[in-house]
């Protein structure tokens, strides 16, 4: 794989994940096993449907799977109880939304700085921080700014600021580049790209080729189930 | 952490001013309908208090018994029954502080050219303690002026001013009855009794005098009225059965035979006003709390709606680390803020409001700290009683639910 001897950041073994519909059971996810190493840059793709974000979701611990194991940092996070996986989604990982997610009452720095509110960090060092982060998404002259004030690619960098605030090892992205046309979405696909250079770990969802041709590691996804999991040769 | 989470109630306050506004505006009217209530009503109850610690308390009277002549009763002090032995010896018993018989009506009064009738009172010096009378001018007569039947007289306020005018009354002489009187004290004002009548449109002169020379008497020594102050409230019942038994015994009335006399509790009718305004006031302060509960019952509409709306809000705030602890924590805190902002105006409101009552009405109005506080107990409790439901349902959300709610 990508050839670190490091512990996986993240192992899921037999993850399943059911809905409850009208018609009955829906099976989402059937038995997903999959090993990431810190470093990585995977990206997961598939088609509509087929559990993309219903496996993201319980990578982010948004959601808590029906059978299976998930070890987050080798550990099983599978059946915690919700305020330590709040704690986990604060500290341990970074979330980027595919439709941004920025509160739109809020100062891009506010918006920023907000997982350090739940962190308990007083307020100059937020901040500091927030101005700090702002600033490496090259966006710290907007600090001040509504998020309405800035365009969707902007908003993204914003988001992707406020994911890795809390100095997580781990960004997970749903579909980042899908609401962005090419050009911005080559430059948050840079962005990333440094980051994961920088060591941090990146698993993102997207449809796009050209996107995933970015990544070290493309994992396909088919009705719930991974179909193919091959490394592109980017990585050294 | 607290600090941020006000500022950001406060930034979502001020996001939809008007609602805010409108939701405040219920506990303002709430908080000062039960500012107003409870001025107004604990008002009520000073001034009745303030009546009853004039006329005197724990008095009662005797008089003397009724006599039936051809069939006709004469009614209560038509038979002279009772006698000063029978005060005297009333005087020594146990929860007596004060005994004094007395005999009273209306009489012509005449200073000069002019002239005014009054109640005239002829008692002995017990009296004035048991009314709680004070002399502002002059002094009191005393045992000696009853024993030697003196014509000296008390004026009370309003037969000052109406007989002597501008005049200073001490050392001046009136006539009662054609009977020269010098004044030789002017009472202390007492307003208004319960009943409306004017407790200062009085003169007070010894008994002796009184018998001999205004009223006239059958028989030496007897007396219409005997007025008694018990030594406290708990101990009146005891006192006048005390007294009952007594007069029984002095009157060597056998068992089965009528009193020949009748006790009158003058406290019990203040005691019964005193309790109606307080249960008057209770009532007010019950029916201004009911505004204050729909005020609440606003908040809580307007945090469930808040609620619903900023659902993908609470979403991504529980995407990007808060606890079920946070946003409960957040929610509440915004109600119990709209509470607290429209319990401080509302606490205004109602000062301005009842003060204004007093100035223009002139009606007695009490404002103290403790309703003051108590408003604002209120506030933080109806802030999060009617807030917990709200904020509950907000923290208990399902983060991939409310991220998915557009
Ligand atoms: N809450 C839910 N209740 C019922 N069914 C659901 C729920 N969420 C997802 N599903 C179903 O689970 C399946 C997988 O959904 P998921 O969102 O993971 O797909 P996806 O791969 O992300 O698709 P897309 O590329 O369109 O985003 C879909 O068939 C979807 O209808
Ligand atoms: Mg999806």
């Amino acid at each position: 794989m990508a050839g670190v001897a490091n512990a996986p950041v993240i192992r899921v073994a037999g993850l399943s994940k059911s809905y409850e519909t009208a018609a009955g059971l829906f099976p989402a996810l059937r038995g997903v096993d999959l090993s990431i190493d810190a470093g990585e840059y995977l990206a997961i793709m598939g088609p509509s449907g087929s559990g993309k974000s219903t496996f993201m979701n319980l990578l982010g611990c948004l959601d808590t799977p029906t059978t299976g194991d998930y070890f987050l940092a080798g550990e099983n996070v599978a059946h915690m109880e919700k305020a330590a996986l709040a704690r986990l989604r604060n500290r341990t990982l970074g979330f980027v939304f595919q439709g941004f997610n920025l509160l739109p009452r809020m100062s891009l720095q506010d918006n920023v700085a907000l997982p350090l509110v739940y962190a308990g960090i007083d307020r100059d060092t937020r901040r500091e921080k927030a101005r700090q982060l702002l600033d490496k998404v090259g966006l710290g002259k907007y600090a001040e700014s509504m998020p309405n004030r800035i365009s969707g690619g902007q908003q993204q960098r914003v988001a992707i600021a406020r994911a890795l605030v809390n100095t997580p090892r781990l960004i997970l992205a749903d579909e980042p580049t899908g609401n962005l046309d090419s050009h911005t979405s080559e430059d948050i696909m840079r962005l990333f790209g440094d980051l994961n250079a920088e060591g941090i770990t990146i698993v993102l969802v997207t449809h796009e080729q050209d996107i995933a041709a970015h990544c070290k590691r493309q994992v396909r996804f088919l009705d719930g189930q991974i179909v193919s999991d091959q490394l592109t040769g980017l990585d050294a | 952490m607290l600090k941020a989470m006000l500022g950001e109630a406060w930034l979502a306050m001020g996001a939809n001013r008007l609602r805010t506004a409108l939701t405040m505006l219920g506990m303002v009217i709430g908080v000062g309908a039960v500012v107003i209530m409870m001025a107004i009503g604990q008002g009520a109850q000073y001034a009745v208090q303030q009546t009853i610690s004039t006329m005197g308390s724990n008095l009662f009277i005797v008089l003397s018994g009724s006599f039936t002549t051809a069939g006709v009763r004469s009614g209560a002090a038509g038979a002279p029954t009772l006698n000063v032995g029978d005060a005297e010896a009333i005087s020594e018993l146990e929860g007596v502080v004060n005994v004094a018989p007395t005999h009273q009506g209306t009489r012509q009064l005449v200073y000069g050219s002019q002239n005014w009738s009054s109640q005239v009172v002829g008692t002995t010096p017990p009296y004035l303690d048991a009314r709680a009378w004070t002399i502002v001018n002059g002094a009191a007569f005393g045992d000696s002026d009853v024993r030697s039947a003196t014509r000296v007289a008390l004026i009370g306020k309003t037969v000052a001013e109406n007989l002597f005018g501008d005049d200073d009354p001490v050392g001046k002489t009136m006539r009662i009855q054609q009977n020269p009187f010098i004044v030789i004290g002017v009472l202390g004002s007492k307003g208004q009794s319960l009943d409306g009548r004017d407790q200062d449109d009085t003169v007070i002169i010894p008994l002796s005098t009184a018998q001999r020379k205004v009223f006239g008497t059958p028989f030496l020594g007897s007396v219409r009225m005997i007025m008694i102050q018990a030594a406290s409230a708990e101990a009146m019942p005891l006192v006048m059965e005390r007294v009952e038994g007594l007069l029984r015994q002095r009157h060597r009335l056998r068992e089965g035979q009528p009193n020949d006399f009748f006790t009158r509790n003058l406290s019990a009718a203040a005691e019964s006003e005193a309790e109606t305004t307080r249960t008057m006031s209770i009532l007010l302060g019950a029916i201004a709390s009911i505004s204050l509960l729909v005020g609440g019952i606003g908040i809580m509409n307007i945090m469930l709606v808040s609620v619903t709306e900023r659902t993908r809000e609470i979403g991504i705030r529980m995407a990007i680390g808060a606890r079920e602890r946070d946003i409960l924590t957040q929610f509440l805190l915004e109600a119990v803020m709209i509470s607290f902002a429209g319990c401080l105006l509302g606490l205004l409101l109602g000062l301005g409001i009842a003060l204004a009552i007093n100035a223009f009405t002139g009606m007695v109005i009490v404002i103290s700290g403790s309703a003051a506080l108590i408003a604002f107990i209120v506030a933080a409790t109806v802030g999060i009683f009617f807030g917990w439901y709200p904020a509950r349902k907000a923290a208990r959300l399902d983060p991939i639910e409310a991220l998915r709610y557009q």
